[in-house]
């Protein structure tokens, strides 16, 4: 627990190579991929489908080891950092479950997994994480009730509850529409300062990496391979408004050229 | 001048607002109507057919009665139609009941225990291919002459819609929430019932209303093989006696009986199932 607490590395990327070995071909989803991510950052990960962004993630999550290269997260293994509950997982499609009230559904982490059972010292209760992404008053919803938007704060809600110290985000807005998807954008980056998590957000859209994230790691397919990481530099308070500004337009030319590169 | 034009324009248009929605109404309680009354005037239409064929053609009564008939055989035997009737409920109830209880024990085995699974599911494949006919006697030469076989063969009917519903939903959890109760380090114990068994309640019970109606045909068709007491034996007994009334009596008895076991499970389900459940089919 010290180890990762005193960790001031989130995470640490080291020639990660993720081989996919099925019947009839061996697909590679990652090739010798490194970067470092410092605490309290947010990087977003960019790139086409196919890239191998969603799969890193899941490298960092311990959901899918590493072939060869070697994954650090917080100064541990993904697995301890699991154990740990240092880490958040936000599903591209909010992975609530049905039967599950909206309040039952953010109270999850806190029923299963052992020793993550007990809310951490003065980590927000699950009703104030339902306050915190907007939800009060619908504590009682069955998931089936609520908009996909208001799912996915749920989830966010829920990944929340477990106080990580790493949020990992796998295009958690990527069906929603583009009203919604600007909102929680926004919302997003003033719960990512209110909490001082990290985060990991994957994104296929030049805007919203940009907007989100600190840093941007831009990534090329076939296999997955690290184009570039590029610092935004943009200041840390902003509105969506700052999409038509002139540094974020040529930003965001900059990031399209190394998509294309 | 315009406030009032705006006004009035307003309330014109709140007018037709609540014109338009008591025609909604109107038009709704016309189609619950229907729909309530159309199924009575189907089945009314059918039984008048009927009474008119066996009278316009002069049927025999020991080849088909008339519904008149059918139903003052109902009215004069009915406590003999109930004394036949428990026993074939006692066998369909207690069937449905271990038949499914083995199943959903066998289907959690079956998702923890993959060898299992593969060395067992074909036989009991196998097994189901046999026909209820033909399993009857089998059961009968086992199990004796007593309610048990009729109890085996309306689990054993039972048993295997529900085993194969049960370990589908058992097995299609959405990937996602798999990947979330690993994130949270959650146990196969806590998987199984936090997220597995929920997932398989609609599963479970589009299976259960199948066995709730099949329960019954097992246990009728295991009483047509030596037996002297229900709704089977009832059947046998008054086709033997070409006692038409009688034979169409019994049968009513069954598959109403039939029906309300559908349709207490029907609503166990609605208590259970709260949640809106993805298409099972």
């Amino acid at each position: 627990m010290t180890a990762i607490e005193s960790a001031t590395t989130a995470v640490d990327c080291n020639a990660v190579t993720v081989r996919f070995i099925t019947e009839r071909r061996t697909v590679t989803a990652l090739e010798r991929v490194s970067f470092s991510l410092e605490r309290g950052g947010f990087l977003s990960l960019l790139g086409p489908s196919g890239c191998g962004k969603s799969t890193l993630l899941r490298v960092v999550a311990d959901l899918v080891p590493p072939t060869a290269g070697r994954m650090t997260v917080l100064g541990v293994t993904p697995e301890q950092a699991r154990h740990e509950r240092a880490l958040g997982f936000v599903f591209q499609d909010a992975a609530l479950l049905p039967w599950r009230t909206v309040l039952q559904n953010v109270e999850l982490p806190l029923e299963v997994g052992g020793r993550g059972r007990q809310l951490a010292k003065g980590a927000p209760t699950p009703r104030e994480l339902l306050k915190l992404v907007g939800l009060e008053g619908w504590e009682g919803s069955l998931p089936h009730e609520l908009s996909g938007g208001m799912r996915q704060r749920v989830s966010i809600a829920r990944a929340l509850v477990s106080a990580p110290r790493i949020l990992l985000m796998d295009e958690p807005f990527g069906a929603l529409d583009e009203i919604t998807r600007d909102r929680l954008n926004e919302e997003l980056r003033r719960i990512w300062q209110e909490t001082k998590t990290t985060i990991l957000f994957v994104t296929h859209s030049v805007y919203e990496s940009l907007f989100l994230g600190e840093q941007v790691l831009v990534l090329g397919a076939n296999p997955g391979h690290v184009k570039a990481l590029v610092t935004t530099d943009l200041p840390r308070d902003r509105t969506l408004a700052i999409r038509e500004t002139e540094p974020f337009v040529r930003a965001a030319a900059a990031l399209r050229r190394e998509l294309g590169s | 001048m315009q406030d009032v034009a705006a006004q009035s324009a307003q309330a014109a248009q709140e007018v037709e607002i609540a014109e338009a929605e008591a025609r909604y109404a109107a038009e709704q309680a016309r189609n619950n109507r229907r729909r309530r009354i159309l199924p009575v005037l189907g089945i009314v239409g059918f039984v008048a057919f009927w009474a008119l064929l066996v009278y316009v053609l002069k049927v025999k009564p020991f080849i088909a009665p008339s519904p008149l008939a059918v139903l003052q055989t109902l009215y004069e035997n009915f406590p003999k139609l109930m004394t036949n009737l428990l026993p074939t409920a006692t066998e369909a109830i207690t069937g449905f009941l271990i038949g499914n209880l083995f199943a959903i024990v066998l289907a959690t085995i079956f998702v923890h225990n993959k060898s299992l699974e593969d060395a067992f599911f074909p036989l009991v494949v196998l097994i189901n291919t046999i026909p209820v006919v033909a399993k009857a006697p089998i059961l009968v030469l086992l199990l004796g002459n007593g309610m048990e076989p009729k109890i085996a063969i309306a689990a054993l009917i039972c048993f295997f819609p529900t085993l194969v519903n049960m370990v589908r939903g058992l097995e299609s959890v959405n990937p996602q929430a798999m990947e979330l109760m690993r994130v949270l380090s959650a146990s196969k114990r806590e998987v199984f019932f936090k997220l597995r068994l929920q997932n398989s309640l609609p599963y479970l019970f589009s299976a259960l209303k199948i066995a709730a109606s099949t329960a019954v045909i097992g246990a009728i068709v295991g009483e047509w093989i030596g037996s002297t007491v229900g709704i089977g034996a009832l059947i046998i007994q008054s086709m033997y006696a070409f006692d038409s009334a009688m034979l169409y009596a019994t049968v009513i008895v069954g598959s109403t009986f039939s029906v309300c076991f559908f349709l207490a499970i029907t609503l166990i389900e609605r208590f259970t199932v709260r949640w809106k459940a993805p298409t099972v089919h």
